[in-house]
């Protein structure tokens, strides 16, 4: 049974707790997870919408957009926002790597989607925006 | 989120009970350094049953307060974190410098030492 959604948010932070719990709601549509899986989705989708907050749009002003799709034993969610861009994604990702320390940014955001969901994607143009998409499979051991 | 601070002896105990991401990360750490001002504390304890969700802003801001701690000899704990924290807690490398307790009684004993 296939299904998307889209949600189109105001960049801010007390959005975050609504998008996840979004996410995770509307993943279970793809089968039975388990509750930690559940909270792996929850918490990778917190950490791309929180990132669209703080490094797309310095925590002011900006819309972000949630989609997502699914289908049985899969669901995709990509997370969009038309902010500063990240000029070099590869260092992005290292863990640990962050261009905010002095606000406590632990730099493990994308560490956290890599280690909680099987596949991400970035895409993001300096000036011009962000695009994060990460796939999350339901796998079950063969009977 | 709710925050409850309350002293065990030298210890500051930080009971949160919520979802802890980058929205509630800023009220935690002004409440906490505005105690942490006062100097009765040594030690920090992250008291976290009631903790039902943590993402890498949560990490961030209980490093912050480590660093701080650290810095003026004290030792910082946590305890009784649901598996799905410890998970990401485990992730982080964090029981290195912030060591895990099962309960709060087991972490003051230790950190007290």
């Amino acid at each position: 049974m296939e299904n998307w959604f889209e949600l189109r948010l105001p960049a801010l932070s007390q959005n975050e707790k609504f998008a996840r719990t979004t996410a995770a709601l509307f993943a279970l549509q793809a089968g039975d997870w388990s509750l930690v899986e559940i909270n792996e989705i929850k918490t990778a989708v917190s950490e791309a919408v929180t990132n669209a907050i703080i490094h797309g749009y310095h925590e002011c002003c900006g819309e972000i957009i949630v989609s997502g799709t699914v289908a049985a034993g899969v669901v995709e969610f990509t997370i969009s926002d038309a902010g500063q861009g990240i000029a070099d994604v590869e260092t992005a990702r290292q863990p640990l790597f962050t261009t905010k320390p002095e606000h406590e940014r632990s730099g493990l955001g994308f560490t956290v989607m890599e280690n909680f969901m099987d596949e991400v994607e970035i895409d993001s143009t300096l000036g011009q925006g962000t695009k994060v998409k990460m796939t999350k499979y339901l796998l079950r051991k063969v009977q | 989120m709710e925050i409850d601070l309350r002293y065990r002896g030298n210890v500051l105990v930080v009971t949160l009970k919520g979802e802890l991401d980058h929205h509630a990360a800023d009220k935690l750490r002004q409440l906490v350094e505005k105690e942490l001002d006062k100097e009765i504390a040594i030690h920090l304890l992250f008291n976290l049953p009631g903790l039902t969700f943590m993402d890498s802003s949560g990490l961030g801001v209980i490093l912050g307060r480590y660093r701080r701690v650290n810095a003026a000899g004290g030792k910082v704990g946590a305890c009784s974190l649901h598996p799905y924290i410890e998970r990401l807690y485990q992730m982080a490398g964090l029981p290195r410098i912030i060591p895990v307790y099962e309960s709060e009684e087991a972490a003051l004993v230790s950190l007290k030492r």
